[in-house]
């Protein structure tokens, strides 16, 4: 779940009222969202370096807050405070608008050469902003937050913001060879070029984590503007030419990716949520985007989409009965705007450009039913009438493991992963003749494969248990996971015998060979037994 | 006397005594040796809680021998005073006299004798009081008489100087009433062979899902099938309306394989159905609009939910004609990529319950899942939006600690979407409500377990498992009866 961290005063400040934790927590625990923790940067700096490290840091407090994964209008104060504000019915939804500008459009081409690693590019204005320090970190933030969700770590989505007094369009979005790309990067006091910006990332701790996107491709994107000055090189870094503060006051946004829905979403949420501060309140100026093939679209979409739902539906879904003017209120305050239509029983609503998780007749019934509130819905048991049945192979093994308890045997629960050793060497077979499921990437030797047999994970047991008085009687009763059948030598020669029951083989007992005895450090003769529940069904 | 004896003797006395009674006391009053009264309190500690024995360590003040001789002869400073007759004694033969090397200078410096050295066969010693007080004699009697505390730090420190005294430690114990205390002493079996022990004992973590097992099925649900732990991504993802590109697709949280790499077997106009779902929408859906890749669906990985399996058999139900109604579980392992910690392995059991019927509500589910908790014990729920990419409406399922008094997460559970649904061939009417909840966290809590690898995995210790009491999910531990006052 995404966290965004709020200062509390801020936010009861842009909320009109003080609340308690508990009161907001609360608040928090109606609408969907969890107050995860009450902290402050003196408090955090303090956990992770220690109270000398902290000691100038502030105590201003700050609220952390769970959001849903699909909720990107509440990353930022900002919408958090807009979307509880209409909740509660304090304010009316602001109906964003995008409008043309007074003078000639922004533009930004787009080249080809980025068609093989970036295709996507959108863009925006925001006209006459006005930044205070706490405005200008929360859109910093939110663009960091945009970035680690929707955008998957920058590889799907990557958002550019620039002053667009210190640059002169028309934009142009290409992709160049790195080591024609040279420009002077955000915190940085001189030029680099491309090839030695990557290098130097290396260690950026921030950065590293981006560098793999475009490293191996023969062409880096980059954005330029009519006097060649570079805005960004997406998705690593901008250019700290055009680098916004706090005094900025017109601002170009371009976001360039590879998932082109994606692009058209998160750049509606930043206008959106940031076109509050502009001198005419949420209006957001047009850009052009002329894409390779000459044709051209102006953005943002800010589309509002209209859905009808029937009322009936509605109540039917959550086991409610509301009227539809009720349910058309209880949306409205979702930042649904609903009224009731056509014949009484419609209700039609209005999907903002905010809400680009509704995607489904079912998304607007879960809105609903979180303004009627979760724990004010009757609860009712259905009338659903079966018979139930036992999955056949449970069933048996529940049998057979009190029996096997009763016999006096102790049971085991050990892991399905295991190293290659585990099942082929320590037992005396090859590890290709055990036909075992082999996992990639494996973090460590204990995840190498599936288990082909459980006697590896008896013995490990016994072998974490060798102060426990012997005898020790271990069974266990579970999944293996095999290609196909095998056989193996992990017996000593003369005492295994294969089991065979209605002239089937269902599994092999016997002495264990002392090698694989050794293998697994333990020290007393064992002796083992498997079967095959499968052919007892 | 027999170790035994002594036994019975101490218990008895400790039976009269008032709160306890010191062992060398005790051997004192019996007249034995200390040794064997501290005997008689080993061989009764071996038997349990019979009696307590706190091991004190006393210091006191001994008489050396010499310290002895001197308490009954008098000190060598007397002696030799007494042996000084009026007329006086010639220093020569005093000398040789047994106390009097040591004795003379001793009397010397008290002032009781003193020497002329001027008399004429050499010098003579004569008393210069009439009488004295041995007050080195009196002091060691006092010791000897146990009443070593009458002395002064100064005195005490002189005479042990001239090695009259010694301070001795004395470990004594003091013995008082065990729980299990009793006149009678009863061997216990002091050697336990295996042959004696021939029980088994079940996992606890399989205890419980015994106890889910019968839960379910006695609210009329049936077992599904869930005996792979091998799954495709089509299964696990894309059936459930999963996007290709969400993070819990990728390497960090789910275990992809490396061989078998590619689910071969797939439905394909099912497949198709769901690929234009993601990609255009339809069914009333918006869908996802990205491309949706067949590759992709093929990937091989350990489920990383058994949602996976209800997916299945969702599907199996939908293709039989007419549809009717029906209640699924299942209970199974799980695998997930992700960071391992106190409460975390990549391995862990899955709990989930599915419902299947024409008009089901979100109210239905909030009836359904307070039977299946009221079953644990648990009646006080509330009930939390939440996300999951194929529920809508979501809820996370709460309920009130009463330990920790807050309200702790105990389950998530939704509505699936019709994204999900209607591509398997369901009635468009049909709802399927569905919830979760691990295993481990409610044994966990049950058996007061706080790191999850001291329940699974091979490195647990038996004798947890031997130890585990039967599980009732349904009691509270209750407090033991109280004792009727006397």
């Amino acid at each position: 779940m995404p966290t965004v961290s709020v200062k509390r005063d801020l936010l009861f400040q842009a909320l009109g009222r003080t609340y308690t934790d508990e009161e907001f927590d609360e608040l928090c625990f109606e609408f969907g969202l969890e107050l995860d923790e009450i902290t402050s940067e003196k408090e955090i700096i303090s956990k992770e370096q220690g109270n000398v490290k902290a000691a100038g840091a502030s105590d201003v407090v700050l609220y952390k807050i769970d959001v849903p994964a699909n909720r990107y209008d509440l990353l930022c104060l900002e919408g958090l405070v807009r979307g509880l504000q209409v909740f509660k019915e304090r304010i009316k939804a602001p109906v964003y608008k995008r409008v043309m500008p007074d003078g000639k459009i922004q533009k930004l081409i787009i080249t080809e050469e980025t068609a093989k690693i970036r295709p996507f590019a959108v863009a925006a204005v925001l006209r006459n902003i006005k930044f205070t320090k706490d405005r200008y970190d929360s859109f910093i933030e939110l663009q960091e937050k945009l970035h680690q969700n929707i955008c998957r770590k920058r590889a799907l989505v990557a958002i550019g913001t620039h002053d667009l007094d210190t640059l002169s369009g028309p934009f142009t979005y290409t992709a160049k060879r790195p080591s024609d790309i040279k420009f002077k990067p955000l915190n940085k006091t001189k030029e680099y070029t491309a090839c030695e910006l990557m290098n130097i990332y290396k260690t950026d701790n921030h950065l590293k984590h981006y560098l793999h996107i475009i490293e191996n491709k023969p062409l880096y994107p980059v954005i330029y503007d009519s006097n060649g000055v570079v805005l960004s090189m997406p998705p690593i870094i901008n250019g700290d030419h055009s680098r916004i503060t706090v005094n900025t006051r017109n601002i170009f946004i371009e976001c360039t990716g590879t998932d082109f829905t994606k692009a058209k979403i998160v750049l509606d949420i930043i206008v959106t949520m940031f076109s509050e501060y502009c001198e005419n309140q949420f209006t957001v100026e047009a850009a052009e985007v002329v894409f390779p093939n000459g044709k051209s679209h102006t953005f943002p979409e800010l589309a509002y989409r209209k859905e009808m739902v029937r009322a009936d539906l509605i109540n039917k879904k959550v086991g409610i009965r509301e009227t539809p003017e009720n349910l058309a209120k209880l949306l409205t305050r979702m930042y649904l705007k609903s009224e009731v239509i056509g014949d009484g029983n419609q209700i039609e609503i209005e999907i903002p450009p905010t809400r680009a998780d509704i995607i489904h007749a079912c998304d607007i019934v879960e809105d609903a039913a979180i303004a009627y509130g979760y724990n004010n819905i009757q609860m009712t048991l259905p009338k659903t009438y079966t018979i139930a049945n036992q999955f056949p192979l449970n069933k048996l093994t529940e049998l057979l493991r009190h029996d096997m308890a009763a016999a006096g045997f102790t049971e085991a629960l050990t892991f399905a992963l295991c190293s290659q050793e585990d099942i082929a060497d320590k037992l005396g077979v090859d590890i290709s003749a055990t036909k075992a499921v082999h996992i990639s990437n494996p973090k460590t030797a204990e995840f190498q494969v599936a288990r082909t047999t459980l006697l590896p994970g008896l013995l490990k047991t016994i072998a974490a248990n060798r102060k426990m008085p012997l005898p020790l009687k271990l069974f266990e009763i579970s999944d293996i996971v095999i290609k196909d059948s095998n056989t193996g030598p992990a017996f000593f020669p003369g005492r295994c015998a294969e089991i065979f029951a209605r002239g089937q083989s269902v599994g092999k007992l016997g002495v264990l060979h002392p090698d694989v005895i050794t293998k697994f450090e333990l020290t007393m003769p064992c002796s083992s037994l498997e079967i095959n529940v499968g052919p007892f069904l | 006397m027999a170790d035994g004896q002594v036994a019975e003797l101490l218990l008895r006395r400790l039976e009269a005594s008032d709160g306890g009674l010191d062992s060398a006391e005790l051997a004192a009053e019996l007249g034995m040796e200390h040794q064997a009264v501290v005997g008689a309190v080993k061989s009764l500690q071996a038997l349990g809680e019979v009696i307590e024995a706190e091991l004190r360590s006393t210091k006191h003040w001994e008489l050396t021998a010499e310290g002895e001789e001197i308490a009954r002869e008098g000190s060598h400073e007397a002696r030799v005073f007494r042996s000084i007759p009026p007329e006086g004694l010639a220093q020569s033969e005093l000398m040789r006299l047994p106390s009097g090397k040591v004795g003379f200078s001793k009397a010397m410096s008290n002032k009781w004798i003193r020497v002329d050295k001027s008399a004429a066969d050499g010098p003579r010693v004569f008393r210069v009081v009439d009488s004295m007080e041995d007050e080195v004699q009196r002091r060691l009697q006092l010791v000897r008489g146990g009443q070593a505390e009458k002395l002064g730090e100064k005195e005490r420190s002189e005479l042990r100087k001239r090695k009259l005294l010694a301070e001795v430690t004395l470990k004594t114990y003091w013995v008082s009433k065990g729980s299990a205390f009793s006149t009678s002493i009863s061997k216990q079996e002091t050697e336990l062979s295996p042959e004696m022990i021939s029980s088994g004992h079940l996992h606890p973590l399989l205890k419980v899902r015994s106890q889910f097992r019968q839960i379910f099925l006695e609210m009329g649900f049936t077992e599904m099938p869930t005996d792979n732990f091998i799954e495709s991504s089509f299964w696990n993802f894309d059936a459930l309306f999963q996007p290709q590109q969400h993070p819990a697709r990728d390497q960090h949280d789910t275990f992809f394989l490396r061989d078998p790499a590619e689910a071969l077997q797939l439905p394909m106009d099912y497949v198709q159905r769901v690929k234009r779902t993601h990609s255009q929408g339809g069914y009333g859906s918006q869908g996802y609009k990205y491309n949706w890749k067949l590759d992709e669906a093929r990937k091989n990985l350990l489920r990383t939910h058994t949602t996976s399996a209800s997916a299945r058999a969702l599907y199996r139900l939908a293709q039989k004609k007419p549809f009717t109604p029906v209640k699924y579980f299942s209970i199974d392992r799980v695998f997930r990529n992700e960071t391992l910690d106190a409460t975390h392995l990549a391995e862990f059991h899955q709990i989930e319950g599915v419902v299947a019927d024409h008009g089901l509500t979100l109210g239905h589910l909030m009836g359904v899942l307070r039977e299946f908790f009221t079953k644990l014990g648990i009646t006080q729920l509330r009930f939390k939006p939440a996300y999951n990419p194929y529920t809508e409406p979501s809820m996370e399922v709460f309920s009130y600690h009463q330990g920790l008094k807050k309200w702790v997460e105990v389950g998530n559970s939704g509505v699936f979407r019709p994204e999900m649904l209607l591509p398997m061939g369901l009635p468009e009417n049909v709802s399927v409500i569905a919830w979760g909840l691990s295993l481990e966290r409610p044994t966990m809590i049950k058996y007061g377990i706080n790191n999850i690898r001291e329940l699974v995995g091979h490195k647990v210790n038996l004798q947890m498992v031997y130890d585990s009491p039967l599980c009732r999910l349904d009691a509270e531990p209750r407090p033991p009866p109280t004792q009727e006052a006397a």
